[in-house]
C-alpha cells in the first residue's frame, strides 16, 4: 500500500469514542514507524523557511511527481532544534537507517532524488558525514543522534518536532497524540487531574517556576458559571524562541493539554494569545484548531463524554508587557495592556472577572507526557526542587546555535561546551545572558552550578523564558546592561512611576557611562535607582528591569570602572570611548587631514601623521577615506 | 499622510473593512482584533479608520487611539509597499543589528520607523522575531533573511531599490 498525500479528508470522519481514536493511532504510528514506502521530510519552522526549506520542499515535490515516484511522500516538519544546518531534509525507509542531509537547496534536492530515491544510494557528501564529527571510538556521526549536540539531550516538551507533520492531526495521533486527553475525560476526575500535575511537581517555564498544580487546584476550586484557561503564546524575550518552535513544530500537543486543563478547572473556553510576529505558528495553530474541531477532539461532547471545549486564537501586537499575565488578559479583552495589582489572582478573577488560568506555551507541551508516564516518571528527570527537562535558546557568540532540551540540572558547561561548542573563531568566553530583559549574566565562576529554578536566582539572574546568549571578549558589558535598559524604557507601559520615570533615568545614566561623561558617582546612583525601582515597580517587568545593570555591576564592576574612570572601553565597543590612531601604515597622503571636519590630524606630505586626541571627536570620517589602512580604533 | 492607492480605491477598502467589521462587532472585546484588520488591510490605522471603528464596536475613539498607540504593531503612518525591518532583539544586538540599520538608514535616506515620502518604503526595527540562530536577521515583508552582514545587507537594499523604484533616483530626497 502506498502512502497517501496529506490533507486528504476522508480519513478525517468524527472521532466518537476512544476506541475509535486508537484504531486511529495504531494505523498512523505504523506508518510513521514502519513506512510501505519512502518518507521524506523537510524542517520548515521559521529558521528553516528563511534559510531556503519552502523551495527545497517544492524542488523534492516537483521532482517526484515529475518522475511518478508514487512511493515517496514529501512532508512538513517542524523544527528538529540544529538551526546551524538549515534547511534540513531527513529521509525514512523501512528497514533502513534514516538518512539526514543539512544545507540543502533545489539543486542538491534534484541530486537526492537522482541518486538516492531512484538511485538507493545515498549522497553521502550531502548528509551530515561531510562534517566528519567523529565520537570517541572514531566513528562519523550520520545521525542527529549521534553529534555531541543532542547526546546530553532529553526531548519531552521537543519530542515530536522535526518528526510529525504539525499540519496533519493523524500523525499527532499516530504518536500517541489525544491518549492524555483521553485518559483524563473518560477515567480520571478533575480532582484526580489537579492531583497528577501537582504531583508531578511541574513549574511553570515562562519564567517564575510557580507550581503549576497548584495554580491549577486555586482556579479548580473557585465556583463560577464560567471560567478560562489561557495559553500565553507571546514569547516576547529577545532571544528566546523555544515557544515558536513548540508552536511550529507540534500545536496539537499545546491544544490537548489546554483541553486537559480546562477539565481539571472546570473550563469549556480556551484563549491561546500568541505574537503577530509569529505568522507561521499562528497558521499552523488555526489549521490545528480547526483540524481538532473537525475530528472530534474539541467542541462539543469530546470522545462521546460531557466534556466540551473550545479553543480562540488571539493576536498580540508588540508589547512586550503583555507576557504579563494581567496585561495578556487586558489585551484579550481589547484594552491597552496594562499590568495591575495582585491580588486577585487570575485564578479568582481573570479574563472578563471570570477564574483564569494561563500557562506558557512549554508547560503545556509537558502535560500530556505526564499525564501518559505518570507524575513519577517525571520526577525521576531533572532535579528534585525543578523535575524534567528545560528548552533553551542557545544564541550569540555560540557554534552551535538552535533549542537544546536538556534536565534541569545540567550544568551551564555542558551546555555550552558539549552542547554549544563553545566560542566560534577561538573567542574567549566572557559571560551567559539568561532570563532575557529580567534576568542576568553569569560568568565563568557559574558555569559548574546545575541550572535549575532556583539555582538561577540564588546566583542572581533567573531561568525566565530560557533564551541563552553567549558573550565573548568582544562584547562590553555595559553596552550590553544599556542595551536591555533601552529595552525596557522602550516597553514600560507607562503606568506607574518607578517603571516609567526610573529606567529612564537608569538609561541616561548608562548613556553617560558609555559616551564618557560620567563621574564615580554616577555608579552609586545608579545602583541607588536601580535597588528603589526593584522594590516599589508595580508589575515583573518593573521589579527585574534592573536586573540586567545589577548583575553586570556585580561581575564586570571593572568594565564599569574603565569606562567612569580610564575613560576606555575594554572590549572597544562603546564608539565614543576610543581613539583614533595612525599606525607606521600610513604614507603620508594627507587625505585624512583634508576629510578631518576639526583638524585633528596633523603631519607633513609624505610623512606619518598623527591625531590629536584633544582635539578629535571621533567621527570615524578618516579611517574611512585612508586608502592604506593606517588608522585603528583602540 | 501618504497613501499610494487613490481615492476610489481606497472607498472600495474602506467599504470592505466595514463590512469585515460588521462580521466581528457583536463579539467580546474585538477592538484588538478590528485593529489588526485595519492595519493589515491599509498599512496603517489613519484617524478616519480609527473613527468607523469607534462607531461600529461603540467603544469612545479616545480609547481606540490609546490602543493604537499602545502597542507597536499598530502605526498611524502607511507602512511602505517594502516594508524593511530590522530585528535588534538581544542576539541581533550582539552580532551587529545596528550596522544594519545605519546601512539601512543612509541606503533609503529614512530613519527608523519613518516611511519614505513616496510610499515605497519604510523602515523599523523589531524586537527579536524568534529567529535567533540566524542573527542577525532582517525581514522584508515579513519574509525572514538571515546571517546578515553589512555587504549582505547592501546588495538587498539595492536588490529592493531595483525591485520598486522604476527610476532609483526619484528616492533622492533631502
Amino acid at each position: 500500500m502506498t502512502m497517501q498525500p496529506h490533507g486528504t479528508t476522508a480519513e478525517m470522519n468524527r472521532i466518537a469514542t476512544v476506541e475509535e481514536l486508537n484504531l486511529l493511532r495504531d494505523k498512523w504510528k505504523a506508518k510513521l514507524e514502519t513506512p510501505s514506502g519512502i518518507r521524506v521530510v523537510v524542517g520548515m519552522a521559521t529558521c528553516g523557511i528563511s534559510a531556503g526549506a519552502n523551495q527545497v520542499y517544492e524542488a523534492f515535490r516537483n521532482e517526484i511527481k515529475k518522475r511518478g515516484l508514487d512511493h515517496v511522500v514529501v512532508e512538513k516538519v517542524g523544527c528538529i532544534g540544529m538551526c546551524v544546518y538549515e534547511p534540513i531534509v531527513e529521509i525514512f525507509e523501512d528497514g533502513k537507517e534514516k538518512v539526514s542531509y543539512i544545507h540543502i537547496d533545489p539543486e542538491k534536492a534534484g541530486s537526492i532524488v537522482e541518486q538516492h530515491l531512484v538511485g538507493g544510494k545515498p549522497c553521502d557528501e550531502l548528509t551530515l558525514l561531510q562534517l566528519d564529527v567523529k565520537d570517541q571510538s572514531g566513528y562519523v556521526c550520520g545521525k542527529f543522534e549521534d553529534l555531541p549536540f543532542n547526546r546530553k539531550q532529553k526531548r519531552i516538551v521537543l519530542h515530536n518536532c522535526g518528526y510529525i507533520n504539525p499540519e496533519d492531526i493523524r500523525e499527532y495521533i499516530g504518536v500517541d497524540g489525544y491518549q492524555a486527553l483521553a485518559k483524563v475525560i473518560t477515567s480520571m476526575t478533575p480532582e484526580e487531574t489537579v492531583e497528577l500535575i501537582s504531583a508531578s511537581h511541574l513549574r511553570g517555564r515562562g519564567g517564575a517556576g510557580f507550581p503549576t498544580g497548584l495554580k491549577w487546584k486555586f482556579a479548580a476550586r473557585e465556583t463560577s458559571d464560567q471560567k478560562y484557561v489561557i495559553c500565553n503564546a507571546d514569547e516576547g524575550d529577545p532571544g528566546a524562541f523555544m515557544d515558536r518552535s513548540v508552536l511550529e513544530g507540534d500545536p496539537h500537543a499545546v491544544l490537548e493539554a489546554m483541553a486537559i486543563a480546562g477539565y481539571a478547572i472546570g473550563a469549556d473556553q480556551g484563549w491561546i494569545y500568541v505574537r503577530a510576529e509569529y505568522p507561521t505558528a499562528v497558521k499552523r495553530l488555526e489549521l490545528a484548531i480547526r483540524e481538532a474541531k473537525a475530528i472530534g477532539l474539541l467542541g462539543k461532547k469530546i470522545l462521546g463524554t460531557d466534556f466540551n471545549f473550545d479553543i480562540k486564537i488571539r493576536l498580540g501586537a508588540g508589547a512586550f508587557v503583555c507576557g504579563e499575565e494581567t496585561a495578556l488578559i487586558a489585551s484579550i479583552e481589547g484594552k491597552r495592556g496594562m499590568p495591575r495589582n495582585k491580588p486577585p489572582f487570575p485564578a479568582s478573577k481573570g479574563l472578563w472577572g471570570k477564574p483564569t488560568i494561563i500557562n506558557n506555551v512549554e508547560t503545556l507541551a509537558n502535560i500530556p507526557a505526564i499525564i501518559r508516564n505518570g507524575p513519577e516518571w517525571f520526577r525521576s528527570i531533572g532535579t528534585e526542587g525543578s523535575p524534567g527537562t528545560k528548552v533553551f535558546a542557545l544564541g550569540g557568540k555560540i557554534t552551535n546555535t538552535g533549542l537544546v532540551e536538556v534536565p534541569m540540572g545540567t550544568t551551564l558547561r555542558e551546555v555550552i561546551e558539549d552542547i554549544g561548542g563553545g566560542c566560534p573563531n577561538g573567542k574567549k568566553f566572557k559571560a551567559v545572558q539568561t532570563g532575557g530583559p529580567s534576568g542576568g549574566c553569569l560568568t565563568f565562576d557559574a558555569l559548574d552550578v546545575p541550572i535549575d529554578f532556583d539555582q538561577l536566582v540564588a546566583l542572581g539572574s533567573m531561568m525566565g523564558s530560557g533564551g541563552m546568549i553567549v558573550m565573548d571578549e568582544d562584547n562590553c558589558m555595559v553596552d550590553i546592561a544599556r542595551f536591555f535598559l533601552d529595552f525596557t524604557v522602550d516597553e514600560s507601559c507607562g503606568q506607574c512611576v518607578p517603571c516609567r520615570e526610573g529606567t529612564k533615568r537608569m538609561l541616561e545614566i548608562l548613556d553617560k557611562i558609555t559616551s564618557g561623561g560620567a563621574e564615580e558617582k554616577d555608579l552609586d546612583d545608579l545602583y541607588e535607582l536601580a535597588d528603589n525601582i526593584r522594590q516599589t515597580s508595580l508589575c515583573a517587568l518593573g521589579q527585574t528591569a534592573p536586573n540586567p545593570v545589577l548583575s553586570t555591576m556585580e561581575h564586570f564592576i571593572d568594565e564599569y570602572r574603565a569606562h567612569v574612570i580610564d575613560k576606555k572601553c575594554p572590549s572597544k565597543v562603546c564608539k565614543d570611548l576610543l581613539g583614533y590612531y595612525i599606525t607606521e601604515a600610513c604614507k603620508g597622503c594627507t587625505k585624512c587631514s583634508r576629510t578631518c571636519p576639526v583638524e585633528a590630524i596633523r603631519g607633513k606630505v609624505k610623512e606619518q601623521h598623527y591625531i590629536d586626541q584633544s582635539v578629535c571627536i571621533r567621527c570615524g570620517s578618516c579611517i574611512d577615506v585612508c586608502p592604506f589602512d593606517a588608522i585603528e580604533r583602540r | 499622510m501618504v497613501s499610494h492607492i487613490n481615492s476610489e480605491e481606497r472607498q472600495k477598502e474602506i467599504a470592505a473593512f466595514e463590512r469585515d467589521l460588521e462580521r466581528i462587532k457583536d463579539g467580546r472585546g474585538m477592538l484588538m482584533l478590528a485593529l489588526h484588520l485595519a492595519q493589515n488591510r491599509f498599512g496603517y490605522v489613519p484617524s478616519d479608520v480609527q473613527r468607523i471603528i469607534a462607531d461600529t464596536l461603540k467603544v469612545p475613539l479616545s480609547t481606540v487611539y490609546g490602543v493604537v498607540t499602545f502597542y507597536s504593531r499598530f502605526t498611524l503612518i502607511p507602512r511602505g509597499r517594502c516594508d524593511l525591518s530590522i530585528c535588534t532583539g538581544t542576539t541581533c544586538y550582539i552580532q551587529g543589528a545596528e550596522e544594519l540599520l545605519k546601512e539601512a538608514e543612509e541606503t533609503l535616506g529614512i530613519k527608523d520607523g519613518e516611511t519614505s515620502p513616496d510610499g515605497n518604503f519604510s523602515l523599523s526595527t523589531t524586537r527579536c522575531v524568534g529567529a535567533c540562530s540566524l542573527a542577525p536577521v532582517v525581514t522584508v515583508n515579513g519574509e525572514v533573511h538571515g546571517r546578515m552582514t553589512v555587504q549582505e545587507m547592501k546588495k538587498l537594499l539595492a536588490d529592493l531599490k531595483k525591485q520598486y523604484l522604476s527610476q532609483p533616483e526619484s528616492n533622492e530626497d533631502k
